[in-house]
């Protein structure tokens, strides 16, 4: 009992930078939705149970537009069908033993930042990793809407503006210290860059929206790398340092 | 506004939580194909590349600052800062640089 009592507090601690960019994040959303006519309970609602940034911020748009609850659902469905990959990868580092109603609480966690930070732990993952990055997650994004709704010009926009690249700043820190000295994932992750950059620019992908983008991409680059570069070896931790997967990863891709 | 705010509350939401639960509670076994087992190891990579960039050029108020913070933020995380200290950081980098700039 004692570990995960350890292993919450410390998913506490890393789901911080979390918590602090989503409250920028969502603060913005808070002062959109009061605009948009809903109520403080109305917004702070919509932000504790969706706990998605573009899903909610089309959603607005949806409400005001007068959209039918079939509109409402595809569009939640296109935006954030990229949990669902995560969903998949995420099952893969529950222990298949572990009580089941755990599937259902992390379920509610599966958030870009969330499922980024945990899925780089090493080996299995503990529940109880994540129930600690929801506990600082969940509260910043509620409460951020709660503040943007009651309080849109409080903050200084210059806060506001340096808060909004903490989450960027975290996506980085889970991303790039496994690529170190690995070829394969600094070229993947050069080349994801590379293309959303490509795909931003093109005219035709203008009207897809950008959750659809990011899953086009993701299948798209994560497939080819995928198979061109398979790892063989049986224990693949992206946290340990990209070194210890190095050579499986030269022998899956040269031979 | 015509339609019920609560049943738009719930209809987002419970799709939400259905494409985040229905892969969690049915893959219980661990995949051996190695394809599919790689594809799913590099998904976290590709898709935070590419929610990072281009994006973050227009997360803050100016395209330098959010450059600035970018390049501080990857400079950090390539001498394995913690997540807190990178985003820290990132955040005054941009704070101190668009109060150079304004």
């Amino acid at each position: 009992m004692g570990t995960n009592r350890i292993q919450w507090k410390n998913g506490f601690c890393d789901g911080i930078p979390i918590g602090l960019g989503y409250f920028a994040v969502s603060f913005t959303f808070g002062i959109l939705a009061k605009k948009a006519g809903l109520t403080l309970f109305q917004a702070v609602v919509i932000s504790l149970t969706n706990l998605t940034s573009a899903g909610q911020f089309a959603a607005l748009g949806l409400m005001g537009a007068s959209a039918t609850y079939l509109e409402m659902a595809s569009a939640q469905l296109i935006l954030n069908l990229r949990y669902c990959l995560m969903s998949c990868a995420l099952s893969q580092k529950l222990d298949a033993k572990a009580p089941f109603i755990h599937r259902f609480l992390l379920a509610h966690g599966i958030t870009d930042e969330i499922f980024g930070v945990a899925v780089c732990k090493s080996g299995k993952l503990n529940p109880f990793y994540n129930y600690g990055l929801m506990s600082s997650a969940i509260p910043g994004w509620t409460l951020g809407t709660f503040f943007g709704v009651i309080s849109g010009e409080v903050l200084p926009e210059r806060i506001i503006n340096a808060l909004s690249i903490a989450l960027y700043g975290m996506f980085i820190a889970v991303i790039i210290p496994p690529a170190k000295g690995n070829k394969v994932l600094t070229g993947i992750i050069l080349l994801s860059m590379l293309m959303s950059s490509f795909f931003a620019k093109l005219e035709i992908f203008h009207h897809v929206s950008p959750g659809f983008k990011i899953i086009i991409l993701t299948i798209l680059i994560a497939g080819i790398a995928a198979f061109l570069f398979p790892i063989r070896e049986a224990d693949e931790d992206c946290s340990a340092g990209g070194k210890s997967i190095a050579p499986a990863l030269q022998e899956g891709g040269l031979t | 506004m015509s339609g019920n705010i609560y049943l738009y509350i719930l209809v987002m939401a419970g799709v939400t939580y259905l494409i985040r639960l229905i892969p969690l509670t049915l893959l219980r076994r661990d995949i051996s194909n190695v394809y599919i087992k790689t594809f799913l190891y590099y998904v976290p990579f590709v898709t935070l590349a590419v929610m990072i960039f281009p994006a973050i050029l227009n997360a803050t108020a100016n395209t330098w600052s959010a450059l600035g913070g970018f390049v501080v933020a990857v400079i950090l995380a390539y001498q394995g800062s913690s997540l807190f200290k990178v985003s820290a950081v990132a955040c005054i980098a941009v704070f101190l640089i668009e109060l150079i700039i304004y």
